[in-house]
């Protein structure tokens, strides 16, 4: 309501209000500008600062990168037709197939659980399954992936020292364990991921009403069918929307291969570009870094179209 | 309805949050990765002769006083680049603790990055972050051509003029005659075995790695760095004289082809490649690796922890890396940097770091010291002889570094990228 008295004209709010008063484009503009310039700024800015830095020349004597331009960088990320390249793309192949593997596993374990959570749950018990299930999210990702590599380690061989040798937990309580591999790689993904996977499709669920299901029933639908053609259509957006964390945080992934993978191969993508920057040779990590950046720009365009991004 | 969806936006708000600072100590996980494991491991004595550091109840002759001029200026505290078992302060073995005696003298405290590889070294230099580094001879010639380290002047040293001479202004420690740090120490990569495994013969050839079908086949630990492509052409200089390999660093194009074949058909025997030394220290407790190229400190560690192994120089030579302490051209805190670097390279201090390590110390007076004339002897620390055969690590450039002038040789950017695709 109206404002009292004299007292208020020297509230500073109150001046703050007049200032904004019938000037709507000058309250969007300072609500908006500050992150809109961060984000132009600091984001989209080092995003080309990278792409350029692809294209400078590293000098051999200094491994520094120079100023001076050259494309040999990009030829050495993106010409195909020479074969040390083909290897690298293979490498990058492999990577967004662990990408969609787990996005798919993802799916295929988050929909049961958010359906039970969302559907059959008592709702006491509903809050207490969700912050239950956001609950890893709060530990450290380095604490997590090195409880994941003392779970799956194999037991020693038969020339093993005494007292050394043992499994992790999963060897020790099942006999048996995927060991440090590419199996070991997706699991633990899984694991790190599976939250951002279930909170969208929950949420997608809460917006379904339960009529939908009876609907479905009473015209004679089982379960199955009732699933496959009533809920997975209008779940598709709030699984794009979870598919979205679950392919590219796998996508560019560096520390969990290193970590479960059996220190032979270098299976990930995002494990190339970081020995690249080690190596070090900062030019030539920024070329193969445009690579994962188109893949996701098209995952991302491909998401938009299945409406991902009405249910983030 | 609506609470739940609040309760979960929360949640997800935060969660992004905690998930993003997880993240962003991610990002240095490779590199830290060595601290928190080391940390890990438990605590084993190695089964050299130790010098016996205490003389008198309570009192050890460290053989050295700071510089007066750099301790009154001292900063507080240093930032340096070492390699495992280079600046150990008692937490691994409390028998071997240089650090916080170093740290009482001087009171600077003593911060360690370790570094697993010399690319990773070059790496964190050029960040501009540390004061200074141990650098092996691979890393230096990138450090002084690209800046990162400043020219030192041995009047500062007390220990400088104890150095063997043989270490002093060596190509890989000095630019135009003039010093660019402090010789640390040397030593050479061996052939680690399991004892078991090769109970039919220890192996004495570099070949137990590279043949298929010995008793380590398929349980083969290799040193994940580029700058094992010399160990590959080391063992072609003695197995295929024909390609007129005379210096492992120095490879024209079609010596180099010939190495990355080899490194290709070791790849099918190899179980491993590491670059964290506790990786090897634990596979070969756990018996996983039966043969690798190793340090003397992961042998004496995973000794001490029960692996029954051996290690041994074999007889083609070896590659092995004479390692200086630089001080970097961006350093915040250069004296204690410096006190540092004359610290270390002290007779007391050297002589504890080469038992640990297991290398050569660079301290002649070191070699004098309780207890030290067997590890010198052991290690020839003073035979300049016993190094003909070890390679040290060194820059591969484009003008061959054995003094050819009618080919080019492979620059090092090369072998990275060589190495890169051998290791995807």
């Amino acid at each position: 309501m109206t404002g009292g008295g004299t007292s208020g004209s020297s509230h500073p709010f109150r001046a703050l209000n007049r200032a904004f008063h019938g000037r709507r484009r000058l309250g969007v503009a300072s609500t908006l500008g500050g992150p809109l310039a961060w984000m132009l700024v600091v984001y989209i800015g080092s995003l080309l600062l990278l792409v350029v830095s692809a294209l400078y020349r590293l000098d051999p004597q200094t491994q520094k990168p120079s100023h001076t331009f050259t494309w040999a960088n990009l030829r050495a990320a993106f010409d195909i037709t020479d074969p040390d390249v083909r290897s690298t793309v293979w490498v990058l192949v492999r990577t967004v197939g662990v990408a969609l593997l787990v996005t798919l596993l993802c799916a295929l374990i988050a929909l049961p659980v958010a359906f039970f959570v969302s559907k059959v749950a008592w709702p006491w018990i509903r809050r207490g399954i969700v912050v239950a299930m956001l609950m890893p999210l709060w530990a450290g990702y380095l604490v997590k992936g090195y409880a994941w590599r003392a779970m799956v380690a194999p037991s020693g061989g038969k020339f093993a020292a005494s007292g050394k040798g043992d499994g992790g937990f999963l060897d020790a309580t099942f006999g048996w364990t995927p060991g440090y591999g590419r199996a070991a790689i997706v699991v633990t993904l899984v694991y790190f991921w599976l939250p951002y996977m279930v909170l969208p499709i929950y949420a997608g669920l809460d917006r379904m009403p339960a009529s939908l299901l009876d609907a479905a029933g009473d015209l004679g639908a089982r379960p199955f069918r009732t699933f496959r053609s009533v809920i997975v259509p209008l779940l598709l957006p709030a699984i794009a929307a979870g598919s979205i964390f679950t392919f590219s945080l796998s996508l560019g992934d560096y520390i969990v291969p290193q970590l479960v993978n059996n220190g032979k191969e270098k299976f990930m993508f995002g494990t190339l570009i970081n020995s690249t920057l080690g190596a070090p040779n900062q030019p030539l990590a920024a070329a193969y870094t445009l690579w994962p950046l188109l893949i996701v720009v098209l995952y991302l365009l491909a998401m938009k179209r299945a409406g991902a991004f009405e249910n983030l | 309805m609506r609470n739940t969806r609040t309760v979960a936006a929360l949640a997800v708000a935060l969660a992004f949050v905690a998930a993003s600072c997880g993240d962003d100590s991610g990002s240095t996980a490779t590199t830290a990765a060595p601290e928190t494991t080391a940390a890990a491991t438990t605590t084993p004595a190695p089964d050299t002769t130790t010098p016996a550091p205490e003389t008198t109840a309570g009192a050890v002759d460290y053989q050295w006083t700071p510089n007066a001029d750099l301790l009154a200026k001292a900063e507080g505290q240093v930032n340096i680049v070492a390699w495992a078992g280079y600046a150990e302060d008692g937490s691994t073995d409390p028998a071997y603790d240089w650090v916080t005696p170093f740290e009482k003298l001087t009171s600077c405290q003593v911060n360690v990055k370790t570094g697993g590889t010399s690319d990773e070294m070059v790496q964190l230099m050029q960040s501009g972050e540390y004061d200074g580094v141990s650098a092996s001879g691979d890393a230096t010639q990138r450090l002084m051509s690209g800046g990162e380290v400043v020219e030192i002047d041995p009047a500062e040293y007390s220990s400088y003029a104890d150095i063997f001479d043989g270490l002093k202004l060596q190509p890989w420690n000095s630019q135009g005659g003039k010093p660019y740090g402090i010789p640390h120490g040397r030593g050479a990569n061996l052939l680690v075995y399991n004892t078991e495994a090769f109970s039919a013969g220890a192996p004495d050839s570099w070949g137990a790695m590279f043949e298929p079908g010995g008793p380590a086949d398929g349980a083969i630990s290799v040193y994940d760095s580029p700058i094992y492509i010399a160990d590959a052409a080391l063992y072609l200089k003695a197995t295929k004289p024909e390609l007129g390999i005379t210096d492992p660093y120095a490879l024209d194009q079609t010596q180099f082809d010939a190495a990355i074949a080899l490194l290709k058909q070791q790849k099918a025997i190899t179980s491993q490649y590491w670059g964290d030394y506790t990786v090897q220290q634990a596979s070969l407790e756990n018996g996983d690796v039966l043969a690798g190229t190793t340090w003397q400190v992961i042998v004496n560690l995973a000794t001490a922890n029960g692996a029954k192994i051996a290690a041994v120089k074999p007889k083609e030579g070896a590659t092995g890396w004479s390692d200086t302490w630089m001080l970097s051209s961006k350093a915040k805190n250069p004296n204690c940097m410096k006190l540092w670097m004359d610290w270390i390279a002290s007779p007391w201090a050297n002589s504890q770091v080469a038992v640990w390590f297991g290398e050569a110390p660079s301290n002649a007076k070191s070699c004098a010291l309780d207890g030290m004339a067997e590890h010198c002897a052991t290690f020839h620390a003073a035979e300049d002889d016993y190094w003909k055969d070890v390679w040290y690590w060194t820059t591969a450039t484009e003008a061959c570094l054995d003094g050819r002038t009618d080919v080019k040789c492979v620059p090092y950017t090369e072998w990275v990228n060589a190495w890169n695709t051998l290791r995807s």
